[in-house]
């Protein structure tokens, strides 16, 4: 019974990795999920004032908002990165490019999660020159130039960091690249909620972290397919 | 004035042991011929080659920075394998715009205007002309060329190193240059080779300088006094002497920040710079500093790039227009008063920089002042041509093409001395208009006419006069098409070292910003008549006579070319000044300086 | 060949001329000290332009008139020899730049070295790689500190205010353009975050560097309601060419409604 029990298992896994999706993660397995929400005042988004650029200024048609602390209904928290920093089996980076565009003098997702070693691929979709320019610490810095029309850029990174992404000629260009060793995460959208699927049974630590909230971690068990709701809350920062 | 025939005592002594006595053996060995030269002939020319070089590499520089500036988005074929980082898919980045735009003033300026008409003519002919068999030190001569010879390869190797070579202008202003990597790329290493380069050239220039000097206050032959020199020889003294100050402010301020930048020293380096998020490690220092120190060199630098030319005209415009040059002493006089006013206008360069305006005043007047000398220098030429017999030889062509050029900068400076005028004009294309025109236009007409002038001399063979109209033709009108219209330019407010024209006001200048790069690809082209002129003629060109222009200097009393020391043997005596042209009839209207008669 | 450079010569000196008259180069001038500078520059332009036509005309002259024509002739010292070139440049050219010199520093005087007008709008201006930041004072007249800490460019905090604890910062209305109500005396106070920058306003004929460490005055009054650019003149790294924002001079009445929406949105 017992060696039945691991063979299916085994073909389930094995059948389960053949088709899984983003990743190699199994279909199966459980699933932490919840909200990420905040307490206290939320610092005001200032609207950015794009007058120096007016090829990116006359896209918006209101203007766009600063993102350090985009919040939802319910005190929801939207770009807060949720992931497994502990517990986690290694795995192989996915080969599958995530993207990250540069688009109306903003970066696109202001968030962007991925894994080490994923391809990254970086578009100019501006008429103007932009130059990104992460500001890695562990990671190699490094900054490019994209004028209007130039290829993508494709890189990857190697070690696993929370870097800050600035553009050199557009002072109020920022965002992120969250690199995670983890292919367990989510980047929370605005309604807060995240869901870390295809978990198999054991113990991890969930973190919660927003740039200028800071970061939370509670510890999951998982035993099977069972979702559990996990959620954050964290104390609002005027910086 | 007989002081020829009673020279001093130590002059006499200097002479006397040279007579029959060379100062080094004739070389044996290629390498000694060809190479590690001390001969004063073979580095002058070591440094024309280095020049021309360097002249080519500038051009193509300005060709991919003006193709650039016409057409933004259109890929340059092959340039996207040359500079992968620089120009991903043959499209030139902003910053490696502005890195092209340093390397092409940093070439200019330094390694051929510096180079080409002070230590490579002055070198070949300075000895020569005050007839001695070489410079007064043949060993720190040959340093000299080898020291500026691996500046140029420090400077070219910033071109090859990852981020790409310096983006702060030839002009490196501080902190932009100080502070290292975080402000830009090729502020890294490249800005660090660029200013290595930098200091190895003033140390090679120094002692250039040295020799200079010293060759010509002790080593004239006998009967060559100072007021016998030629007016190339004066030009090439005072220059040196300019240069020996000059420098020597240089290097040291680029010393200090080769120390900002690796040793965490902060000369240039104010405290609470914030760049790329990073509060610079820095306090105390004074960006103010850095210009002060190098406008003190950088004034004085453009004069050593001009007089030589002034210096090589003067002497040059008499062999062809077969009269005298008008007011020699004059001349010479002014040379010397430009050299001393070259020291006390360096601020006009910094008028809106931030030091005190009331600087601004003081600056703005011997600025204004200088342009007297130079007025009377070109109306000393233009009188000289007055009433000439004059022969339209390639050389000459240029002579007059540089008066021409000469005056077109000169009169735009003339605004830019008032600080008022500077308030809307700094920082302009009018600016560009403006040194260009005195600097890469006339000094490098005078360093046409120099070569068209002496290529006989040096290279025993006559130039082509054909290929050598046809290159001052298009040279002469495409200048003028290439800068004039930058006046224009400067007047609407188009503003200087930008890689593209994206604001409003400067988008309806782009077609003529289309018309100039037209026109310099085109005048580019034609320099190629010139290389192809100098090539074939130092390959197959006709042999040359001793005196083929009938000129007056004791390099044309020689052989073409002169024999290792330069007279065979014979130092020759002067009896006369270099001026004595237009005798009576139409039979010999010259008298050589070493052709013996009433003194 | 002296007849041909002659023409050559004689050509681009009239094309280049006329191109210069021809047409009005300048930008409209909207600014109270602008007439002063641009009547200096039609001086300059003047007496440039003579010189410049009589010598490039005088060389083109000579080079056609003294060709050597292998006739025998004698050469001919220029009349009077070199004394007449000496007086001429001593004296006239010397009277000019004078005169240029002592007129031109009164008005540079005028814009550098006086000072504001005491009910001067005062905007403290901040460069930095690549765009310039403007800080009115609000309500209360006065700027709060610079905390270079606290710079945070991703929320909008450009000049590292702190609001939060400091009550003249609170009502400081940080904008990325330069709004100035026409006719009024404006003083810029030019601080520079990073490396050197410029601010170039042609129409206002005015231009100044920021030097990093220094805190810079300068001061203008805009004569005319409309909206330019201002752009860095001043390499300050690879965004120098982008480096810009806007001035809208506009009625009193339209500036404080200006100032109250964007007071709003701080």
């Amino acid at each position: 019974m017992r060696t039945e029990y691991f063979w299916a298992l085994g073909i389930v896994m094995l059948v389960g990795s053949a088709t899984a999706g983003r990743g190699g993660l199994p279909a199966v397995g459980g699933t932490i999920s919840g909200k990420l929400t905040y307490t206290g005042t939320a610092p005001k988004m200032k609207p950015i004032d794009m007058a120096k650029e007016p090829s990116c200024a006359k896209q918006h048609a209101t203007p766009v908002r600063t993102e350090n602390v985009v919040t939802g209904p319910g005190d929801a928290l939207r770009y807060g990165v949720v992931y497994i920093s502990a517990g986690d089996q290694a795995s192989p980076a996915p080969a599958e490019a995530v993207r990250y565009d540069q688009k109306g003098c903003q970066y696109i997702p202001h968030v962007l999660a991925l894994e080490v070693s994923q391809p990254l691929e970086i578009y100019n979709d501006d008429e103007t020159s932009h130059n990104i320019h992460p500001l890695a610490k562990v990671n190699p810095e490094w900054n490019k130039s994209q004028p209007m029309g130039a290829p993508a850029i494709r890189t990857t990174w190697d070690k696993p960091e929370f870097i800050p992404v600035k553009c050199n000629v557009h002072p109020w260009m920022h965002g992120w690249f969250v690199v995670l060793t983890t292919p367990h995460y989510a980047v929370t959208g605005e309604d807060g909620g995240f869901s870390l699927k295809g978990l198999p049974p054991g113990t991890y630590t969930v973190t919660a972290w927003h740039e200028q909230f800071g970061t939370q971690t509670q510890d999951v068990t998982i035993s099977g397919s069972e979702t559990k709701t996990v959620n954050f809350v964290l104390k609002a920062r005027l910086y | 004035m007989s002081r020829a025939s009673e020279p001093a005592a130590g002059h006499e002594r200097a002479t006397a042991a040279k007579i029959g006595e060379l100062k080094h053996a004739p070389p044996q060995t290629f390498l000694r011929k060809h190479v590690f030269s001390v001969d004063h002939k073979v580095i002058g020319k070591q440094y024309l080659d280095l020049a021309l070089v360097a002249v080519g590499t500038g051009m193509v520089l300005s060709w991919l920075m003006r193709f650039h500036l016409a057409w933004p988005e259109t890929p340059i074929a092959g340039l996207g394998k040359l500079a992968p980082n620089g120009a991903a898919g043959g499209v030139i980045t902003p910053e490696y715009y502005l890195q092209l735009m340093t390397m092409h003033g940093t070439i200019m300026v330094f390694f051929v205007l510096t180079t080409a008409p002070f230590a490579g003519f002055g070198n070949y002919f300075l000895p020569i002309q005050v007839g001695a068999e070489d410079m007064a030190f043949p060993r720190i001569n040959m340093m000299s060329f080898w020291v500026t010879l691996v500046a140029f390869l420090v400077l070219v190797a910033s071109l090859f190193v990852a981020e790409g070579p310096a983006l702060s202008g030839w002009t490196a202003y501080a902190p932009l240059s100080a502070v290292g990597k975080d402000a830009g790329p090729g502020q890294g290493l490249g800005q660090t080779l660029w200013a290595v380069s930098i200091t190895l050239f003033c140390v090679a220039q120094l002692l250039g300088s040295l020799n200079f000097i010293t060759t010509t206050l002790d080593l004239r032959t006998k009967g060559m006094s100072l007021v016998r020199m030629p007016f190339s020889t004066w030009a090439w003294f005072i220059t040196s002497v300019i240069g020996l100050i000059a420098f020597a402010v240089l290097m040291p301020a680029c010393i200090l920040l080769i120390l900002d930048r690796v040793a965490g020293t902060s000369f240039f380096i104010p405290a609470g710079l914030v760049i790329s998020d990073r509060l610079q490690p820095h306090a105390g220092g004074s960006p103010l500093l850095w210009q002060h120190l190098f406008w003190f060199f950088g004034h004085p630098e453009v004069y050593i790039a001009i007089l030589p030319g002034f210096g090589i005209v003067s002497h040059i415009l008499p062999v062809f227009a077969r009269k005298p040059l008008l007011g020699p002493r004059v001349l010479i006089g002014c040379l010397i008063s430009i050299a001393f006013l070259s020291y006390t206008v360096w601020g006009h360069h910094m008028f809106l920089s931030g030091m005190n305006p009331f600087s601004a005043t003081l600056f703005s007047v011997p600025t204004l002042v200088i342009t007297i000398p130079a007025t009377i220098v070109t109306l000393l030429w233009i009188g000289t041509i007055y009433g000439a017999k004059l022969r339209f030889t390639t050389p000459a062509l240029f002579c007059l093409g540089f008066v021409s050029v000469f005056v077109s900068g000169g009169i735009s400076g003339f605004f830019l001395a008032q600080p008022s005028i500077d308030t809307y004009l700094h920082a302009t294309y009018f600016v560009v208009a403006h040194f260009h025109f005195v600097m890469g236009v006339a000094a490098m007409f005078g360093i046409f006419a120099a070569t068209y002038f002496w290529a006989p001399k040096m290279f025993g063979r006559m130039m082509n006069e054909t290929l050598g109209k046809w290159h001052f033709w298009l040279t002469f009108i495409g200048v003028y098409c290439v800068f004039m219209p930058m006046h224009y330019l400067g007047l609407a407010g188009n503003v200087r070292r930008y890689s593209a024209f994206t604001d409003d006001y400067l988008k309806p200048m782009i077609p003529l910003h289309r018309f100039i790069t037209i026109a310099a690809l085109f005048t580019g082209a034609a320099q190629l008549i010139f290389l192809y002129n100098l090539i074939r003629t130092r390959l197959w060109g006709p042999r040359a006579p001793d005196n083929p222009w009938e000129a007056t200097s004791l390099e044309w009393s020689t052989t073409s070319p002169p024999p290792h020391d330069n007279f065979g043997g014979h130092p020759p005596v002067v009896y006369h000044g270099p001026n004595e042209y237009g005798g009576p009839g139409a039979g010999t209207d010259y008298v050589m300086q070493a052709s013996p008669g009433e003194r | 060949m002296g007849k041909l450079f002659a023409v050559v010569l004689t050509v681009i000196t009239l094309v280049s001329t006329a191109i210069f008259v021809a047409h009005t180069w300048l930008p409209v001038d909207i600014s109270a000290h602008g007439h002063a500078i641009d009547h200096q520059l039609s001086e300059t332009m003047t007496s440039a332009g003579v010189l410049f036509v009589v010598s490039q005309l005088a060389l083109a002259l000579f080079a056609w008139q003294y060709g050597d024509r292998k006739d025998g002739r004698a050469v001919k010292t220029f009349p009077g020899g070199v004394t007449p070139m000496v007086v001429l440049a001593v004296v006239l050219v010397g009277a000019e730049v004078l005169a240029l010199t002592f007129v031109g520093s009164k008005v540079w005087a005028g814009i550098y070295q006086s000072p504001a007008d005491p009910n001067s709008l005062q905007v403290d201006v901040q460069a930095e790689q690549f765009a310039f930041y403007f800080r009115y004072a609000g309500a209360d007249g006065r700027f709060g500190a610079v905390h270079l800490e606290r710079i945070d460019e991703g929320s909008g905090n450009f000049f590292g205010l702190d609001p939060a604890n400091d009550s003249s910062a609170r009502d400081d209305i940080v904008v990325p353009s330069l709004a100035v109500p026409v006719n009024r005396p404006v003083l810029l106070t030019m601080r520079a975050k990073d490396v050197n920058h410029a601010f170039y306003v042609p129409e206002l004929r005015i231009q100044q560097d920021f030097v990093p460490g220094l805190v810079i005055p300068l001061h203008f009054t805009a004569t005319q309601i409309g909206k330019h650019e201002i752009v860095c003149t001043q390499l300050c790294g690879l965004g120098h060419y982008n480096m810009r924002a806007y001035v809208e001079v506009m009625s009193q009445d339209q500036f404080d409604q200006w100032l109250k929406e964007k007071a709003a949105e701080q």
